[in-house]
């Protein structure tokens, strides 16, 4: 749950909707039909394989700092074979947390 | 005529599937602790999708603001090169400069792509405003549904902590289909688990970022 205070919450939101649309500015009007170098291209395409890898490990085998094996896995477990077979995201949700909530229960 | 429909067809139809992946993010937010106001109002002024569910995942595991904004901002990236990509069709689909600051709003994964896809600017145009105002409407109201929803359950009961990692899930599926985002994606997740332990919380998905740089040596 949240450490701090709701209203560092709302400074958090505001600093990302405005960095986000800064973001998308930057491209669409600034910077105009420029072309950024290759590698920097490769890189910037790589960040959410990189960063959805990350947090799908973070929230499926930790609770804050330490690692732990609990009914999430069998949520991410179903998950990862129903993402696999291209069920649509509501699909995916419901079963995970259906996984998941079962094994809590039982 | 029947060209600018099915760009409106499969326009519409995209953002109703995208007021779905809404839902659960109203869910999964205010499960990580934020309020309904405070859900709504980062799909209303962030509106992106991945960059909302990293910042309210590492919120709700009790990380910093800093580190939550850091993971958020980083995702949110990609949206630079997307602006680039539309960027010299920016007069067709957007006119005049107060216009184009209007449209920088929209500019995310789904209406570059849908865009992108048509060949002629009068059709570029429609894909993308009605992409981006369709996906808006959606995404809020979908927001907004699940919520409220979520605010009225009990999470963990239902599993819905659940919810982040399945949808990152189903986002992470796409990237894992090139030779190089699958190594991105495993060094990135090995950093992670690695460091989770003793880096502040949220700080280990800044750390992941590093595996972009897979992308450095290699040319293909």
């Amino acid at each position: 749950m949240i450490n701090e205070a709701p209203a560092n919450l709302w400074l958090m939101i505001i600093a990302l909707a405005a960095s986000a649309y800064l973001l998308k500015m930057f491209g669409l009007v600034v910077l105009g039909s420029r072309q950024l170098p290759k590698v920097f291209d490769r890189c910037l395409g790589l960040i959410p394989a990189a960063l959805l890898s990350a947090l799908v490990l973070k929230d499926t085998f930790s609770v804050g700092q330490s690692l732990v094996f609990d009914a999430r896995v069998a949520g991410f477990a179903v998950a990862v074979v129903a993402a696999w077979r291209r069920a649509p995201l509501i699909v995916v949700v419901v079963l995970a947390a259906s996984a998941t909530a079962l094994l809590r229960a039982i | 005529m029947s060209e600018t429909r099915r760009v409106v067809v499969s326009s519409l139809t995209l953002s109703g599937a995208v007021g779905i992946f809404a839902l659960s993010f109203g869910v999964a937010s205010v499960s990580a602790g934020a309020s309904v106001w405070q859900t709504c109002a980062l799909s209303l002024f962030v509106f992106t999708g991945a960059s909302q569910f990293s910042a309210m995942s590492v919120v709700g595991a009790g990380g910093s603001m800093v580190a939550a904004f850091g993971g958020a901002v980083l995702l949110a990236a990609r949206n630079l090169v997307y602006g680039l990509a539309l960027s010299s069709s920016a007069k067709s689909v957007a006119g005049n400069l107060p216009r184009r600051l209007f449209a920088a709003h929209f500019v995310i994964d789904e209406t570059t792509a849908l865009a992108l896809a048509e060949s002629s600017p009068k059709l570029r145009k429609v894909a993308f405003w009605t992409t981006g105002i369709g996906l808006f409407s959606f995404w809020n109201l979908g927001t907004l549904i699940g919520a409220l929803a979520g605010s009225a359950i009990d999470p963990q009961k239902f599993g819905l902590d659940i919810a982040f990692p399945a949808a990152f899930i189903v986002m992470l599926m796409p990237h894992l289909r090139s030779k190089l985002g699958r190594q991105a994606a495993m060094l990135g997740g090995a950093l992670c688990l690695i460091s989770i332990s003793f880096l502040p919380v949220g700080v280990p998905i800044l750390l992941a970022a590093t595996a972009v740089l897979v992308g450095v040596r290699n040319d293909q």
